[in-house]
């Protein structure tokens, strides 16, 4: 009985739980396990209660969602509904005022960026971290450059990091041309290629993406969200943060629906057409509150 | 301008693109065409080894120093306290052979801990106060000038400190950096080779090792150097200390070789370095340059200011030429680097 509650991790729910079984019938534990594991694909990173106040201003209140391996997760809403801070606390570089996040079921808290990022967080934004001058294998590795020999000799692996960065780009389709072109010569959409190839190289199990169409044309982001569909089929959780229904239909397998600070659609593809997508995305609930405002006055 | 009428880089061959990502290529050219310039203008006397060794004894000081101020500029930075920091180094060793009799060994180390610790606090001050490094180490520079001087006069009654040649350890020391191949005026010194050792380390270190990658990235683009998880502000604290460490070893090198420090001696000489590397490729805003560049940067010094007199103008107009220099250079420079961040990949 003893040992049994010293081998749960403290303050770990799910183990808490499971010594809580233990504790009515010492026989059940592997039971209490095997509970655990039925849940078929746990997801990777779940919310639960998440909510975040700004003074008096409550940004976001009560979300609860799951993010599974393989799924490409948009969200949207209008602006100040609460998606960017709500994918700012994914990451890292906001933290919550409520609730908590779980990682492979276990609860956590990302004291930053680089934190989430160690654990395979990765938050891919608008400015793409890319260093203009730089050629693409450097920016490719920068902070994490590959290293051969030892001592004062110990060098940065300019051929390796040189194959890698190429084979990396292939495996996911992306073609950039000479890897010591400097990152500025770039087009957008190739520069969002690269940032996402090295998300992903990086062990990336969640992808967060905001707005990675927002400046591109239509052959570009075509482009992007078809590395996107990749991405979600090596089995990265992805999170796109999208204004464009088009684009969020394309390549989105779920979609949440933010508004004024709450999540008030959670809805699979299946579930939706183009139509009732650009509706929800469009103001939704808000709309139809606002016309019978309108109709009652 | 032919330079604007470079072939557009992804269509170019291989070797014209290598040419165009050379930082220190337009460098090279210039004191190529310097030289020759040169040659001519003094009817051939810029050719004869003891020109040649002028030039180099000439560039040598500001070279050392260039490539660790060169590096500095790429991740972003200035030191305007590097030229002054060569006297300060001069003359700590002078009080401290000859007023307080150590050992010159012991005085040259010491005087290397207190290099360090300024290029340190010029550093830590940078990146804690986040004000530019142009401010923070104009006060360094003032600061040091008054106190090199002061404390000169202070220990030893004079800004002039001589006869380091009397404290023990001389010989040796003199062996390591002031070691003279062959005979007057055809002489060249050993400093030559730290030098050029330093050219090579220092291109090895940003070309070939994660340390250079942080300097080009903590220069490019600060803020995604640091959300990659690059160690920004460790990465220019540390090339501050090289730079002033780079300004001791000048320091130290001419109080043995002289015998003699001037305590107000390196004041103005900031510039020279700033220049040699702007000159040698090395973009003002950071991110982009090479080692190389500020060496080659400092040799068209020394070109120059050997290659004027030679010529039978007065030297007066090395100040001139110098000023014309920057701007040619920096134009230079501004036209390659836009033909680099357009160049487009075919």
């Amino acid at each position: 009985m003893t040992s049994e509650t010293t081998e749960s991790p403290p303050g770990n729910e799910a183990g808490a739980s499971a010594a809580m079984a233990g504790q009515s019938n010492p026989a059940a534990t592997p039971g209490g396990e095997q509970i655990r594991a039925e849940s078929s694909e746990p997801p990777v990173l779940e919310v639960r209660g998440l909510g975040r106040r700004f003074g008096s201003v409550l940004a976001l209140d009560d979300v609860s969602v799951s993010l599974r391996a393989g799924e490409v997760t948009c969200v949207v809403g209008d602006n100040g509904a609460g998606k960017s801070v709500f994918i700012k606390m994914l990451c890292g570089l906001i933290a919550p005022s409520s609730g908590e996040i779980l990682l492979d079921g276990e609860a956590t808290e990302f004291s930053s960026p680089r934190q989430a990022r160690s654990q395979g967080i990765v938050a891919v934004y608008q400015d793409l971290a890319l260093a203009p001058l730089m050629s693409l294998w450097r920016n490719f590795f920068m902070g994490a450059e590959p290293i051969k020999g030892w001592g004062i000799f110990q060098r940065f692996d300019v051929a390796y990091a040189k194959q890698a960065m190429q084979s990396e780009l292939e495996k996911l389709g992306v073609d950039l041309g000479d890897p010591d072109r400097a990152a500025h010569t770039l087009s957008g959409g190739e520069r969002q290629g690269l940032a996402i190839a090295r998300a992903l190289y990086y062990g990336a199990r969640v992808l967060i993406l905001d707005e990675p169409t927002s400046a591109l044309g239509v052959r570009q982001s075509g482009a992007v969200l078809r590395l996107i569909r990749r991405a979600a089929q090596r089995g990265t959780a992805v999170v796109l943060v999208t204004p464009k229904p088009q684009h969020a239909f394309w390549v989105g397998d779920r979609f949440l629906v933010f508004q004024r600070g709450r999540l008030v659609e959670d809805r699979m593809s299946e579930t939706l057409t183009l139509e009732s997508l650009s509706y929800l995305m469009a103001g939704g609930t808000e709309v139809e509150e606002l016309e019978s405002a309108i109709a009652t006055a | 301008m032919s330079l604007l009428q470079l072939p557009a880089y992804g269509n170019a061959r291989p070797w014209v693109r290598t040419a165009v990502l050379r930082p220190e290529l337009g460098s090279l050219v210039a004191a190529a065409l310097l030289f020759i310039f040169f040659s001519i203008a003094s009817s051939g006397a810029m050719l004869e080894v003891p020109t040649i060794a002028r030039v180099l004894d000439t560039a040598w000081p500001y070279g050392i120093i260039a490539v660790a101020v060169g590096l500095l500029m790429i991740s972003g930075e200035f030191d305007l306290s590097a030229g002054v920091m060569v006297g300060t180094a001069g003359a700590l060793l002078g009080v401290m052979a000859t007023e307080w009799g150590m050992n010159l060994w012991v005085a040259v180390f010491l005087s290397l801990l207190v290099c360090l610790a300024l290029g340190l606090w010029n550093g830590v001050l940078v990146v804690w106060t986040g004000l530019p490094s142009f401010v923070i180490t104009l006060g360094t520079f003032f600061g040091l000038r008054g106190a090199n001087v002061a404390l000169s006069k202070h220990f030893t009654g004079d800004a002039l400190i001589e006869n380091i040649d009397d404290a023990g350890g001389y010989d040796s020391l003199h062996t390591i950096v002031a070691t003279v191949f062959g005979t007057a005026p055809s002489d060249f010194r050993v400093s030559l080779i730290w030098w050029a050792a330093f050219i090579l380390i220092a291109t090895w270190i940003l070309w070939r090792t994660k340390i250079g990658n942080w300097i080009f990235a903590s220069g490019g683009d600060r803020d995604a150097a640091r959300a990659v998880g690059v160690p920004v502000n460790g990465t220019k604290i540390g090339l501050f200390m090289l730079t002033a460490g780079a300004a001791w070893f000048v320091g130290v090198s001419s109080a043995i070789r002289y015998t003699s420090v001037q305590a107000g001696q390196g004041v103005g000489q900031e510039f020279f370095y700033i220049i040699a590397a702007v000159v040698g490729g090395c973009r003002m805003a950071g991110g982009y340059g090479s080692a190389v560049g500020p060496a080659i940067g400092a040799l068209i010094w020394g070109i120059a200011f050997v290659g004027i007199p030679h010529a039978g103008w007065n030297s007066d107009w090395r100040w001139a030429f110098l000023g014309v220099l920057l701007l040619v250079a920096t134009l230079i420079n501004h036209i390659v680097g836009e033909r680099v961040r357009t160049a487009r990949s075919g």
